[in-house]
């Protein structure tokens, strides 16, 4: 009896050790890449870590005049802008999802599905624009003003309005993300079995319900992953950011004041950095936004379902 | 004897296309359904026994662009009646499906408890009280009490579908309604689901499908035969098995044609 399964009385073929020999060269590749990019910024990073130690981190002085550099205005800038980005975007996202998903017909939810793939895809440049020429405006004389009067008790929200600014950023960088969030989360929640959605709905839940009670917890990994994945890309976005947030290295009080971000700094700066010092402060922080974003972008692969990872 | 279920000229279709709409999936189907009894409904893969099913308890007007016309009574209150929500109708009629459908976020414990909930029920005494009931009924109690925080999909297939009739017994309904609820499992398994609802009985009025033609002949007391959306003939379950009416209904019992 001829044996078919793997391994038994199949011909020899020259092509498959081949095809792995090269499969597995490239998947090496990729590896040593990775690594590659992690110790070349370790090693040109080497002299600002030797100078200024854990005092990096936490100094708030970066004064290119006296060679003085350390990032927590940066860190607190990518942090901060994140953060607002993620609590406006979040609760949007999910909102348009739930809709897209569970609520609208077909011939709405497919266009308007399509439009936001195609809202992920532009470049950032052009948000920067929409950011500087729109959004910077209506900040000063509308949003920031209203703020003021009436949660302006909060100190994050007092002082001058300055049109360009940290909360600027974080609403720019909101728009930004936003399409991640539904778009993943969107199909997240339609992988949902329908037959799930008819056993709740067949013991008398409403839409609602069926929501909350199975569409939802079903989806849970998968959202928490849209998130992750949608604040890599608010750390990581250097040109919209750099456009709008005043590039200002402190960490002001007020999040209508100017600030600056880690990405938008290196940008910034690294074409005047002179001294070697200099540069390798910049790229230290290059270092620290590559750990950050490999860390986010991780946790965000390990709970996107198989099917749905987009990027 | 008393009628739970009164339905009148039903006939349904999928799809608002006008090619769907003139090809009904069910035809002025007409049978009434007599409490405490099991009635079967069988008949060719397609013709039209889910569909059936779903239009007694509205599931049916969940597929986009599903229509339904004609009525179904329910204890003499008309389910498809001006301002009836159709979620309140379902919390009526339990309804169990063709593969077991355990929501695997849940523990055993919620998966039972879930449609109490939905109801409003929150005193966690009555819950465990319903819950332990709901499970002893379907003989699953033994089996589970010491793993109620599990989840409902680390149970075997035939629990599954065992702890899903318990969830819909824990509202008490009117008419439990089954999908071939057995079709998914092993005759161990299927035989034990048999042995409940012929218990179940007693005290609840069940409509069940089956491709089976044995399980009908054992189970049931009234039999319908459907074919292409028709109800061909519908009579005690010992009349049509043995002297049916109808040449067709005859050709599908033999085992002639479906
Ligand atoms: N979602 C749907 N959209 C359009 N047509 C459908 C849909 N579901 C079922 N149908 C059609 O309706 C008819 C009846 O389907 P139904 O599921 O009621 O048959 P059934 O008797 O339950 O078959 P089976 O024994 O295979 O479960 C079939 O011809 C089927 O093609
Ligand atoms: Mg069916």
């Amino acid at each position: 009896m001829k044996n078919y399964a793997r391994g038994g009385n199949v011909p020899y073929r020259w092509e498959d050790p081949l095809f792995k020999g090269v499969t597995f060269l490239f998947a090496l590749f990729i590896l040593l890449l990775t690594l590659f990019i992690a110790f070349s910024l370790l090693v040109h990073a080497t002299p600002a870590i030797k100078k200024f130690g854990f005092e990096f981190l936490w100094g708030t002085t970066w004064d290119p005049v006296s060679e003085q550099f350390s990032a927590l205005p940066f860190l607190y800038g990518t942090l901060i802008t994140a953060v607002i980005a993620l609590l406006t975007a979040v609760p949007i996202g999910l909102f348009v999802s739930i809709f897209l998903s569970e609520f609208s017909p077909r011939w709405l939810s497919d266009p308007i599905s399509y439009l936001i793939d195609l809202l992920a895809a532009i470049p950032s440049v052009i948000y920067g624009i929409i950011g500087l020429f729109v959004l910077v405006p209506l900040m000063r004389g509308n949003i920031e003003p209203a703020l003021s009067n009436s949660i302006g008790f909060l100190p994050v929200f007092q002082g001058p309005f300055y049109g360009v600014g940290i909360l600027t950023a974080g609403l720019l960088l909101s728009m930004m993300i936003l399409p991640f969030i539904i778009s993943i989360s969107r199909e997240v929640m339609l992988s949902v079995p329908q037959t799930q959605r008819e056993a709740i709905l067949s013991l008398g839940a409403t839409q609602w319900e069926m929501v909350y009670k199975v569409v939802m917890p079903l989806s849970r990994s998968g959202i928490i992953g849209s998130i992750f994945l949608a604040l890599a890309r608010a750390l990581g976005e250097t040109m919209a950011v750099t456009m709008v947030i005043g590039n200002n290295p402190d960490i002001p009080l007020s999040f209508f004041e100017p600030g600056h971000t880690m990405a938008a700094v290196i940008a910034n700066e690294f074409t005047e950095a002179a001294s070697e010092l200099y540069l390798s402060a910049l790229i230290e922080i290059g270092l620290i936004l590559f750990l950050v974003s490999f860390v986010v972008n991780g946790i965000a692969r390990i709970l996107i379902p198989g099917g749905v990872r987009a990027a | 004897m008393k009628s739970v279920l009164e339905v009148k000229n039903l006939s349904a279709s999928f799809g608002p296309h006008p090619q769907a709409a003139s090809h009904p999936v069910l035809k002025g189907i007409s049978l009434s359904v007599t409490a405490e009894q099991i009635t079967a409904i069988i008949g060719p893969s397609g013709c039209g026994k889910s569909t059936f099913l779903r239009c007694i308890n509205r599931m049916h007007e969940v597929v986009h662009g599903a229509t339904v016309d004609g009525d179904v009574l329910l204890n003499g209150k008309s389910v498809y009646g001006k301002g009836v929500d159709p979620v309140l109708i379902r919390r009526r009629v339990g309804m169990v499906f063709q593969k077991p459908t355990p929501f695997p976020t849940m523990s055993i414990y919620h998966n039972v408890a879930v449609g109490l909930r939905l109801n409003g029920l929150k005193k966690k005494a009555v819950l465990d009280e319903q819950v332990e009931v709901s499970l002893r009924k379907v003989v699953l109690w033994d089996e589970v009490k010491d793993r109620l925080s599990q989840p409902g999909t680390s149970l075997s297939g035939g629990q599954q579908q065992r702890l899903c009739v318990a969830r819909a017994l824990a509202v008490n309904p009117e008419v439990l309604l089954l999908d071939e609820p057995t079709s998914a499992l092993d005759p161990m398994s299927s035989g034990k689901i048999e042995e409940l609802l012929r218990e179940l009985k007693k005290s609840y009025t069940i409509v069940i499908v089956t491709h089976n033609m044995q399980q009908a002949a054992r189970l049931s007391d009234m039999t319908g035969f459907f074919l292409m959306g028709e109800l061909i003939e519908f009579d005690a379950t010992s009349k049509i098995f043995t002297t049916p009416t109808d040449a067709r209904t005859e050709d599908y019992i033999t085992g002639r044609f479906g």
